[in-house]
């Protein structure tokens, strides 16, 4: 028998208003790769997330988390909302927070124990912000915030990853550490799939892509799948490409929206 | 009497006049349950909610009577809380199926409900049945109208909703802060939403006898607000606008007992306003007087560094780095900022300039330094 997929999506549909956000896709993705979802303003992205999520409710659509449906697997998944979603302005400080992604497992009524702080702090630890762990939310940098988040997601110690563009308004120190953290978990077997802006990085950052435009343009590993025609047709004119020869070999600039 | 014999006749009356001690104590739980939920309606930005919620209770209070013809409290809540969840499912109905946005939503349902409401009184008012003549009073509130039935019915709601709200701390938390994730944990958000905005209702119901239907949103707003100020914690934040709330309801109280006939509701709204005012200005680092505090201190290191440069740069172009220059020169260099004498005066109290001779200012050794430390040190600005 072979090994199912970390994420298998059939078929999902989704409209607001009758004007469709999400047309029919259809999306595998094995286990432990790390994926960029790429496309223009409006193509769908964080609607794809928030589906599989169950999150929004489809008009139609099956997703399924290695080989069984997502609601059974829920314990696998972890996710990575924007930064910008919530109120920093919440009374509360970064553990507090990161406690959060053991909630899930804490259950109904209960409260968290030593264990779930210990469990916190290295979590914390490992994003490089244990520094600030009682410091108040309002007072952290953007690329902070996103460090907290990411913290809260490891702390549920989860198979699958989604994260909504994690790389946001974040500072190149931030962003460095990302990309460890995205490899670490990559050698750890774990699928991360995350909404990403930057085309410039993603052959970089990621080993696998998704192009979506309402539709899924292509998926499939970065090198056999970013291709400047399947850009081409996931952002029609809006992409530019500026291509010079430099030390031998072509070096490619894209240039979206 | 002077103010010192009007506060010990206040105290005289809460601990020994029994209907000022009843009316005192309803006020109080009115005041605690109102805190403690209008904390998360606050930070859940519902707030206009509560408003929109409290006027459409007046309809559900007419029905109730006129359905009954009894004035009990319980009755009465009842329909208040019928109508509040009434208008709070029609509001969340419009916001989902049409394109009305949520104030417009919520400004549709408190007029509405409201208007039908006082259309119900005033229907009301020509009925012969003398017993629907206390009913008005639910428009600013009758604190004096308070038995002590009345009081244990609003203590076992507001007890129970406390404890719902106890119990499901840490889900509510998360649906406050993070809705998606929540629901990306498997918690069901929308039956939590519901949960929460009942207990709402019940913190809005408890109030409307004492407080009134007009004012009431005043008591889910102030207490939160002015808790906020003072703490960055959510356990420390409800239990203040509990606290914040009881002192209000029971000061409100005892001063609406002093004249014949005066609305509990406004007073009551009053004094919490006033520890909502005194929270905005006073509170440490959120309040406002510090912030202005801060900002003028940031802004007069700005301004004596800028003069510090200035005089540096002057410096530069000749050999001697102490070199003097007229004051004049350093205010065209300041381009209009100001305060060039008074940040002079504040440099030379450091030991950083000298007045060489009158209106002739230069850098000492350790202004020099000084200057140094503050370039490098990116202007220096803090903003904590």
């Amino acid at each position: 028998m072979t090994k199912p997929y970390a994420v298998e999506v059939n078929d999902l549909t989704l409209a607001y208003h009758e004007k469709p956000v999400l047309w029919d896709i259809d999306l595998v993705v094995p286990e432990g790769v790390l994926m960029a979802i790429v496309g223009p303003n409006g193509a769908g992205k964080t609607t794809l997330i928030k589906s599989i999520l169950g999150l929004l409710s489809p008009a139609a659509g099956r997703v399924s988390i290695y080989g069984k449906p997502y609601e059974e697997q829920r314990h696998l998944v972890s996710y990575v909302p924007q930064r910008g979603s919530v109120d920093w302005d919440f009374p509360t400080n970064v553990l507090d927070v990161v406690m959060m992604g053991r909630y899930g497992r804490l259950g109904w009524f209960r409260r968290k124990k030593s264990h779930d702080h210990d469990l916190a702090m290295d979590a914390l630890r490992k994003v490089g912000m244990e520094k600030y762990a009682d410091r108040q939310i309002s007072q952290l940098s953007g690329g902070q915030q996103q460090r907290t988040f990411l913290a809260r997601a490891l702390v549920q110690d989860a198979q699958v990853y989604f994260m909504d563009e994690p790389f946001q308004g974040v500072d190149a120190t931030t962003e460095r550490a990302i990309v460890t953290l995205l490899q670490q978990l990559r050698s750890a077997g774990k699928t991360v799939i995350a909404v990403h802006h930057d085309l410039q990085t993603v052959p970089e950052y990621f080993d696998w892509v998704m192009l979506l435009n309402v539709r899924r343009i292509a998926s499939g590993p970065v090198a056999e799948t970013f291709t400047e025609e399947n850009l081409r047709s996931a952002y029609g004119g809006r992409v530019a490409f500026l291509s010079h020869a430099a030390n031998g070999h072509v070096e490619t600039t894209i240039v979206s929206d | 009497m002077n103010l010192f014999e009007i506060i010990q006749f206040l105290i005289e009356q809460l601990v020994f006049d029994y209907t000022v001690r009843t009316v005192a104590l309803g006020c109080a739980v009115l005041g605690i349950v109102s805190g403690a939920l209008g904390s998360f309606a606050v930070l859940r930005r519902q707030s206009l909610l509560g408003d929109a919620m409290s006027h459409a209770a007046l309809p559900g209070i007419v029905i109730a009577f006129m359905l009954t013809r009894s004035k009990s409290s319980l009755v009465l809540m009842l329909g208040a809380g019928i109508a509040g969840i009434l208008g709070t499912l029609l509001f969340i109905a419009i916001v989902r199926q049409s394109r009305i946005k949520e104030d417009s939503g919520l400004g549709i349902i408190l007029s509405v409900f409201f208007g039908f409401g006082l259309m119900l009184l005033t229907f009301l008012q020509r009925d012969p049945d003398s017993r629907q003549a206390g009913l008005n009073s639910y428009l600013f509130g009758q604190a004096a109208t308070l038995l002590v039935s009345d009081v244990i019915t609003m203590a076992l709601f507001g007890g129970v909703a406390l404890l719902i709200l106890g119990l499901f701390w840490k889900e509510f938390k998360l649906l406050s802060f993070d809705r998606d994730f929540g629901a990306s944990l498997g918690f069901p958000m929308q039956w939590l939403d519901i949960l929460l905005t009942t207990l709402l209702v019940v913190a809005i119901v408890i109030g409307l006898q004492a407080v009134g239907v007009v004012l009431m949103s005043a008591m889910i707003v102030a207490p939160a607000a002015s808790a906020r100020q003072w703490t960055d914690r959510l356990s420390l934040m409800v239990v203040l606008a509990a606290f914040f709330g009881a002192l209000a309801g029971m000061g409100g109280a005892a001063l609406s007992s002093l004249g014949d006939g005066l609305s509990t509701g406004p007073v009551i709204v009053l004094c919490i306003s006033a520890i909502a005012l005194f929270s905005i200005l006073f509170a440490p680092n959120r309040g406002l007087i510090w912030r202005w505090v801060r900002r003028g201190r940031n802004r007069r290191r700005l301004r004596v560094g800028a003069v510090l440069g200035d005089l540096r740069t002057l410096a530069l172009q000749h050999d001697d780095p102490h070199h003097a220059h007229s004051i004049e020169v350093l205010r065209a260099m300041s381009l209009g900022r100001g305060g060039v004498e008074a940040s002079l005066k504040v440099a030379q109290g450091r030991g950083w300039v000298t007045e060489v001779t009158p209106g002739e200012w230069a850098l000492t050794d350790a202004g020099i330094l000084e200057t140094e430390r503050f370039v490098s040190a990116d202007l220096g600005v803090t903003t904590a």
